[in-house]
């Protein structure tokens, strides 16, 4: 029954974001309100008003309240907003109007803000509607306008399709909002994988083995997750489909570990050492080996692909100690990117395929550092002083990356922009918490 | 005169009475003489035999003690040698090799511990060891799953090049995730970046 409401959800969705094309006829022209290339973004001053309750039921107040504050936070998650306090507004929104014919932008613009959202909620028999609306409050100009139909328990996701709108309207990316991020957690007394929303809501427990697992990684389909568990005895790879549950598992000798899907395929890398000595083997989805990727005595481990799939960051200790080597698939040829320091690890290709982000070891820390993939400029430490900083892994639109820290104590997963900026405690678990890996951006799981 | 007459008579009968009877009783107590020393010697001779008697069970509960104490060394013996296995078992098992950080050689001591694990698996050639790998806390566990695998993998091609069997040695990698010492600091990390050989 729920599922049948969720699908009908989904579908009315999808037909209502055709709405308003006439409105937003007018603002096909795209805008770079947000370069996301620029390390010193400036914050975009934008105001959220709580949604106007159409009819003005207690019902609908209060789901107008929490549906906007959750618009608010969600997009001030993304790092691109300065979220304007509703104490400054001019003018009491509930009275004033959400389309643009009747909104005063001066209103906005006197305070600062540079983007308005308006929204208006209907609720009739658990059923909401909303009507969103994005505008440039100094060009008088809707920038996006859609309608969000479903069951009041489909809000959440309602308003995050809203963010991602509103994301891809200013930046050209899909943005994060329909993510997921794998992690592991010690809450149930062994580690365990765990699923939670891009912003730390709804953790989810996916794996209740009684012993160890560890290193999750997605599918570039977000459908299946591989990872390491001990739940026989050793480290074995395991490969599920997250929705049936059905999959593989590769128990060579040794170890079988740090597994990463290759994008757009249905084939991953891993560490396995069934020689004797620990190589990267390139695997079907299925667990066959295809190939061998990596031929050096010691160590190779934790691969990451580049976003078109032609080369693969991995670690090895070929020199005598840890370093972040690249290897171009066709040619099988490798060349060591990271000289600062002893111990590089932990590699993360973004997305946007220009930056490595990794682990580096020094005065005893473990820190966060991206590096161009060229080698060309000196690494950038993200994180300073905090503990040890380990596991990055970068947003689906390459805007923010997630890493665990024991900053606070205990391990816990953390979230920054790219540039280092903004770090937060992503979610609060009893126990620990490691190995965050965020999901592709398109999930529907 | 009848009176003289009367004493004699009575004297000649009692007199010779008094003979016979002192004879009499001569006789016996040359009887009972003789049975006393009759009595004497059987008395001897028992006593004989019972002392003999005593010192044949002595003998026996001699013999017997004798055997039981012999059999008690060899149980003592026994005990020891069984003891002396066990121990050379525990030893085998609680004898751990340790590293240093990020190295997966072995150092002389675990050499030393290394051979004496050999000899262990000669005399027991239907044991079989798995090597499990701890790292400390120190770097990130994908690494260091890694570092523990090529560490348990040293101590097996050291065990196989001392005549081992491949086949009696598995290995384990458990990376950081089983700290021997939980604690944060140098001499726990020395402590937890270990070789440990458990008996399958």
């Amino acid at each position: 029954m729920l599922k049948k409401n969720y699908t009908k959800t989904i579908f009315i969705c999808l037909t209502a974001t055709l709405f308003l094309l006439i409105e937003s006829a007018h603002c096909q022209t795209e805008y770079d309100y947000i370069d996301i290339n620029n390390p010193f973004i400036r914050k975009v001053p934008i105001a959220v008003p709580i949604f106007k309750p159409t009819s003005g039921s207690e019902g609908e107040k209060f789901l107008s309240q929490e549906a906007s504050n959750l618009l608010s936070k969600s997009l001030e998650f993304t790092g691109y907003f300065k979220i304007i306090d509703r104490n400054a507004y001019l003018v009491d929104p509930e009275k004033s109007d959400i389309i643009v014919s009747n909104i005063n932008f001066k209103n906005w613009t006197g305070i600062g803000a540079e983007l308005l959202i308006t929204g208006g909620l209907f609720l009739k028999d658990n059923i909401i509607e909303m009507e969103l609306r994005l505008y440039d409050t100094f060009k008088d100009l809707l920038l996006v306008g859609k309608r969000y139909k479903g069951v009041v328990n489909n809000q959440r996701k309602m308003i995050h399709r809203f963010c991602g709108e509103v994301i891809y309207k200013l930046t050209g990316t899909r943005g994060i909002f329909y993510s997921k991020i794998a992690f592991v957690s010690t809450s149930s007394g062994n580690k365990n994988i765990y699923l939670c929303e891009f912003d730390g809501h709804n953790p989810e427990q996916l794996t209740y083995d009684k012993s160890i697992a560890l290193s999750p990684a997605w599918s570039s389909d977000a459908k299946w997750i591989a990872y390491t568990s001990y739940s026989k005895g050793k480290p074995d790879l395991y490969i599920k489909h997250l929705k049936d549950k059905h999959g593989a598992i590769v128990a060579k000798k040794g170890i079988n570990i740090t597994p990463a899907w290759v994008p757009g395929k249905f084939s991953l890398a891993a560490t396995l050492s069934f020689s004797g000595d620990p190589e990267i083997y390139l695997l079907t989805g299925t667990g066959k080996i295809i190939k061998k990727l990596t031929n050096n005595w010691g160590i190779d481990v934790s691969p990451t692909f580049s976003p078109d799939s032609n080369k693969m960051a991995f670690v090895s200790s070929r020199s005598g100690s840890p370093q972040i080597y690249i290897m171009d698939l066709e040619s099988g040829q490798v060349k060591r990117l990271t000289f600062q320091g002893r111990y590089n690890t932990c590699p993360s290709w973004s997305p946007r395929g220009d930056k490595i982000a990794y682990s580096g070891m020094g005065n005893g820390q473990i820190n966060i550092y991206t590096i161009d993939v060229e080698g060309k400029s000196p690494a950038l430490q993200l994180t300073h002083d905090s503990g040890n900083n380990e596991s990055p892994t970068w947003s689906p639109d390459g805007s923010l990356i997630a890493f665990s820290s024991t900053r606070e104590g205990p391990s816990r997963i953390y979230v920054m922009t790219a540039y280092g900026t903004e770090q937060r405690c992503l979610l609060a678990l009893p126990g620990e918490q490691i190995n965050p890996e965020w999901s592709p951006g398109v999930i529907d799981n | 005169m009848k009176k003289k007459l009367r004493i004699c008579l009575a004297l000649l009968l009692v007199i010779p009475g008094l003979l016979i009877v002192t004879s009499c009783a001569k006789r016996a107590v040359k009887a009972d003489l003789a049975q006393t020393q009759e009595d004497e010697a059987a008395k001897l001779a028992a006593e004989k035999a019972s002392q003999e008697e005593i010192a044949r069970q002595r003998a026996i509960d001699e013999e017997n003690l004798q055997e039981e104490a012999a059999r008690g060394k060899i149980i003592l013996q026994e005990g020891a040698a069984r003891g002396k296995i066990i121990a050379a078992r525990n030893l085998f098992m609680n004898e751990n090799i340790y590293f240093d950080f990020d190295m997966s050689n072995l150092k002389p001591e675990a050499q030393e511990v290394l051979k004496r694990k050999a000899e262990w698996l000669r005399n027991n050639p239907g044991e079989s060891v798995i090597i499990e790998n701890h790292c400390d806390e120190r770097g990130t566990n994908e690494y260091n799953l890694a570092l523990g695998d090529r560490r348990a993998q040293s101590a097996k091609n050291f065990l196989i090049d001392l005549g081992i069997a491949e086949s009696r040695l598995t290995t384990i990698s458990y990376g950081e995730e089983r700290p021997a010492d939980p604690r944060h600091h140098r001499e726990s990390w020395a402590e937890n970046r270990r070789d440990q050989f458990v008996i399958e």
